[in-house]
């Protein structure tokens, strides 16, 4: 039956050359921390966090440096000790800028007092909240939503199910697979307190096929703590199994409604690295100052590292022995998904799953006209007509893409990478979303001068 | 015989059915407001929505019940005004001057950092979601058209050497689709008389704005510092011009170091008639510039220090100064020292 679970469309990346095959055998290694960390105030959704150091002071690991700049939003934590050279304006990884503290590092890394919670099974769902609030904890499989809001429902809304993503879909990154190997007691150990913090009885790991090993050492991490409740599921391996839609859909057989968010069919979706972190936060008091990162692609030793948040891409490709001849560009993040970069100086952040450094292949192919032949139709996770919002787009008629569903599109990159024409669908999406939320905002502005006159 | 019969009954029935029409049409005619139909008459049809209203019958309709005025409509401007004030029956609303859509950008490709190699859609929205554009500068004018792409008056264009937007203010009638279809914000409504202009928008200081353009505001403040009449504050690293202060002296054009600040007029300068100047050195004395030379009760001249505010011809008690355009650049060292303090003889008006 297991077998049967699966949603609408989806596709088979390739794994290349240092793909998963290569990159999953690589144990988890601490990177050094640098001599500089560049840690950016804002690596979460919301509004970015306020800056509470400056210029000359000292700092010690783990001591918060920036404050939740409001309820959707995370405080940020230093991920070394030593002292403040600057809080200025950085690029990160995706083209949005911030304000970020940089740290020269002292090398002791003398950590500030941690406070592990005693009991965490005695204190209430609201204390083990403000615990992951505090912690700085964000939504660590790529798209930053800051967790404790996630584990503070809304309102009437129920939550049944905690589903962890485990799934880990993007060709490449290994970086959960290897979290699930080494420290599935961990895992199982946040979950259960995640499950404490959300006040429910159920929790599914789902697990792309593809890494037995992984579903095997969870599996029995379950049995062993006495995981009530606790069901590692076996998905096939099919991309983007790890969306949240697409993983609530297969695990539950729920489908979370257009516009809808999981907690609208009773589940929230947490990663394994944000239930690792917060276990970490929760039994030794530690702060979200590092993460796992993968190193993938044309590096001469791809590999698994433990980076401290605010590292330089650059040392991480120092790390790795250097790129390889042939790099045309580096990812952050999946190759599906991930952002380029422009520069190898942008900072690791909590987002960060993974750097990969392609050749030819990541380079955008000249695009021919549509063939028709509807395997973007069929690809699409979303039930989106791909190829008609492409045309809708780039004739600018957005009102008609909006009504066909292009705000629907998580920008999985699957009919890209489908498309026998090598059209670029996905950023032709990205472009009407991006369109029609400018003409919200401007819409909005224009409502509110409105409002102001009158 | 039959086929007039056929044609009987039609025209028979034509004939009915066209009674009742007229009927009908009498009977539930809606009484017409005949000055918006006037005023429909006079719009432009662009039907662009520029003036906020759904088209040029929804403009009509809130000009006719006074809930816009006479010259809603930017794309008809003053000509439209006057003839809907008209109509309406009331003054031409005054003192309207011309706004025109401009490339607050000089980053063209030469004086702009290139970020990456851009490859993807040929659309500037497009290409601002991939690391929020190709150009170091983040506020920088892409140069992909989508403005040019928006403008239904041709009046917007990528110019091909510099590969930015460029507008022709003739053309353009200031809708303002352009500037809600920037992803850059890089398109602003301003004044077309306007005799000098910031043509950036970059916050940055120094040398962050240096690394990425070569034409960027770098804040440096020397514009305010030079403007004789108080008319350039800072705000956010970025001049604001004052438009009721600025005298269109065009010095802050002149000491920008980066030309970011551009004169978009033609230089004036004053002129003395020889024959009915009368030395009285008022001009002398208020001028800013130095540009004014002559000895007392002499006739006075103007030097090429002269920058064109016409501080000078409004305060000529004989109207003897008039300004006209310049011919030959202006040079800042033929300066002289202004006369301090009044003279000390009788009021030369009253020998006069």
């Amino acid at each position: 039956m297991f077998g049967l679970r699966m949603f609408p469309g989806g596709t088979h990346p390739h794994e290349r050359v240092n793909g998963k095959s290569v990159n999953g055998g690589n144990a988890i290694v601490d990177l050094p921390a640098p001599a500089r960390v560049v840690i950016p105030l804002q690596q979460h959704i919301g509004a970015p966090a306020k800056a509470l150091v400056k210029k000359g002071d000292a700092v010690l690991m783990g001591q918060k440096i920036g404050e939740a700049g409001g309820f959707v939003s995370a405080p940020v934590h230093a991920s070394v000790s030593g002292k403040v050279v600057a809080v200025e304006e950085i690029e990160v990884a995706g083209g949005a800028r911030t304000q970020a503290v940089v740290i020269e590092n002292d090398h002791q890394d003398a950590w500030v007092e941690l406070t592990p919670a005693a009991h965490p099974e005695t204190m209430s769902a609201a204390e083990l909240q403000q615990l992951i609030r505090e912690a700085g904890i964000v939504g660590m499989g790529g798209a930053g939503f800051p967790t404790s809001v996630k584990l503070t429902p809304a309102g009437d809304k129920v939550i049944r199910t905690l589903v962890i993503n485990g799934a880990e879909c993007e060709p490449y990154l290994t970086a959960d697979h290897r979290l699930m190997l080494e420290k599935a007691g961990q895992i199982i150990d946040g979950i259960r307190l995640i499950m404490l913090a959300l006040d429910v009885k159920r929790a599914i790991i789902g697990v792309e096929k593809n890494k037995p090993d992984a579903i095997e050492a969870l599996r029995a991490c379950c049995t062993g703590v006495g995981g009530d409740g606790i069901t590692v599921m076996a998905l096939p391996v099919m991309y983007p199994q790890g969306g949240e839609k697409q993983l609530v859909y297969a695990t539950t057989r729920r489908k979370v409604p257009a516009g809808g968010l999981p907690i609208d069919v009773g589940c929230v979706v947490c990663n394994v690295g944000t239930v690792y972190a917060v276990q970490q936060a929760i039994r030794e008091g530690k702060p979200l100052v590092q993460r796992v990162v993968t190193m993938g692609g044309l590096v001469n030793n791809p590999g698994n590292f433990m980076v401290r948040i605010g590292t330089p891409v650059s040392a991480l490709i120092e790390a790795c022995g250097g790129l390889q001849n042939g790099t045309k560009m580096l990812i952050s993040g999946g190759p599906m998904m991930g952002a380029s970069l422009h520069s190898d100086e942008v900072p690791v952040t909590k987002t960060t799953s993974g750097v990969l450094a392609l050749g030819d292949e990541a380079i955008d192919p000249e695009e021919n006209p549509c063939i028709n032949c509807g395997r973007c139709v069929k690809t699409c996770p979303m039930q989106l007509v791909p190829a008609r919002l492409d045309l809708l787009v780039r004739n600018g008629d957005f009102d008609q893409a909006e009504k066909c569903g292009v705000l629907n599109c998580m920008e999985c990159g699957a009919c890209t990478f489908a498309c026998p024409a090598k059209r670029l669908l996905t950023q032709s999406c990205r472009h009407g979303k991006r369109v029609i939320s400018m003409r919200r905002k401007q819409e909005a502005a224009k409502a509110a001068a409105e409002k102001a006159k009158d | 015989m039959g086929i007039l019969y056929a044609a009987l009954i039609l025209g028979a029935m034509g004939l009915i059915f066209g009674l009742v029409l007229t009927f009908a049409s009498n009977f539930f005619a809606v009484p017409a407001n005949p000055t918006r139909d006037a005023i429909r008459d006079v719009l432009p049809s662009a039907n662009c929505g520029a003036c906020g209203y759904p088209g040029c019958d929804g403009c009509a309709d809130a000009i006719a019940c006074g809930k816009a005025p006479v010259n809603a409509c930017p794309v008809g401007g003053a000509d439209v005004g006057a003839k809907i004030a008209a109509i309406m029956g009331v003054e031409p609303a005054s003192g309207a001057d011309r706004k025109v859509a401009r490339v607050i950008c000089q980053g063209d490709c030469q004086s702009a950092k290139i970020k990456y190699v851009y490859t993807g859609i040929q659309d500037c929205v497009a290409a601002s979601t991939v690391s929020d554009g190709f150009k170091s500068c983040q506020f920088a004018c892409l140069g992909l058209g989508t403005c040019v792409k928006s403008c239904q008056f041709d009046a917007i264009h990528i110019d091909p050497e510099k590969q930015i937007a460029v507008v022709d203010e003739a053309k353009c009638t200031a809708c303002g689709k352009c500037v809600s279809s920037c992803p850059k914000g890089v398109i602003e409504l301003q004044y077309a008389s306007a005799p000098v202009a910031l043509l950036c928008h970059n916050t940055g200081m120094g040398k962050k704005v240096m690394d990425v353009c070569k034409n960027g505001c770098i804040g440096c403040q020397k514009c305010a510092k030079s403007c004789k009449f108080g008319a350039i504050t800072m705000e956010n690293n970025l001049p604001v011009i004052d438009r009721e202060k600025c005298r269109g002296c065009q010095v802050c054009a002149e000491v920008c170091p980066t030309g970011a600040i551009r004169a978009l007029q033609t230089r004036r300068v004053a002129e003395i008639d020889q024959s009915t100047c009368i030395g009285c050195t008022i001009c002398a004395r208020n001028c800013q510039f130095g540009a004014i030379e002559g000895s007392l009760k002499q006739p006075h001249k103007v030097n090429a220090a002269c920058t064109g505010c016409g501080a000078c011809a409004e305060k000529c008690p004989k109207k003897c100064i008039t300004m006209k355009d310049a011919t030959a650049p202006r040079d800042p060292k033929a300066a002289v020292e202004a006369p301090a303090t009044k003279p000390v003889l009788t009021k030369p008006a009253d020998k006069a």
